[in-house]
């Protein structure tokens, strides 16, 4: 049964993975990408991370996909017909593909990893606010900053373009 | 047959790779970025795979940490697009070439 969920959400992430790369819509592919997100949240819950995948659909699926699609909204892009990408572009993206892949497929073969520790139940949120508390409590804090920062940015950032079209 | 680690490794390189194609290969700059997020994701899967396999904790909370910078990312990141779009009038990346030598 595991299996099978398994192979289901691997195929689901990457099927829709492949049509947020190929759509011609960006609309389509804010959809594909909401698609392989449901896909890897459900991945998270067979790691026995559950609490991740609730935060992924909330955060991921609930805000950004939603933010990708108000600014396609407001951009309102036609569909225009780009030229095909040139030669080296697509020599370095196979090739660049193909080695990282070949370093995967070299690790399964070559290293020695840990077979499955996997304790029965997983960790609960407690045991998240003890990690995020203790351990990584420096982290938690300077990501936090940044938030904040990155708040600032995006009310500076709208604001300027704004005193600019007045100007203009 | 069981699924272990490797498996999810290799999903995530193969998921890594799929957004990669897409950052190099796209012209509209929203797709380009969608596809950056995709590359994020497929991180965030071996860190849970390598955290849930070795039976620890650090993987996950690291997840937590890059869906936090993300978010931060996300939003910083379409504010500067919507800035160009008004600047330029166009996401495309063939038409935004004024910093060519």
């Amino acid at each position: 049964m595991a299996n099978f969920l398994f192979y289901f959400f691997a195929l689901l992430a990457l099927v829709s993975a492949g049509l947020v790369v190929v759509s011609k819509n960006p609309v389509n592919a804010a959809l594909g990408l909401l698609l392989s997100l449901v896909g890897v949240a459900g991945l998270f819950v067979l790691l026995n991370a559950a609490l991740l995948a609730f935060v992924l659909l909330l955060v991921y699926a609930g805000a950004v996909v939603a933010l990708f699609l108000f600014i396609i909204m407001l951009l309102d892009t036609r569909l225009e017909p780009s030229k095909p990408s040139p030669r080296l572009t697509l020599i370095a993206a196979t090739l660049g593909g193909a080695l990282l892949v070949v370093g995967v497929l070299s690790l399964n073969q070559r290293a020695i990893l840990l077979a499955g520790g996997a304790s029965g139940t997983g960790p609960t949120l407690k045991h998240y606010a003890e990690q995020l508390f203790t351990t990584y409590l420096l982290p938690v804090q300077l990501v936090g900053f940044l938030l904040l920062i990155a708040m600032l940015g995006v009310i500076v950032l709208s604001k300027k373009s704004d005193q600019a079209e007045e100007t203009l | 047959m069981i699924i272990d680690l490797p498996h999810y490794l290799l999903l995530s390189a193969v998921l890594f790779v799929l957004g990669f194609f897409g950052v190099l290969l796209r012209k509209n700059t929203l797709v380009i970025y969608m596809c950056l997020e995709l590359m994020l994701i497929a991180a965030t899967i071996a860190l849970a795979a390598f955290s849930h396999f070795n039976d620890t904790l650090d993987g996950n909370v690291f997840v937590f940490f890059i869906l936090t910078i993300a978010a931060a990312e996300v939003a910083v990141g379409l504010a500067i697009i919507v800035a160009l779009f008004r600047q330029r009038g166009t996401v495309q990346v063939e038409a935004l070439n004024h910093l060519r030598h």
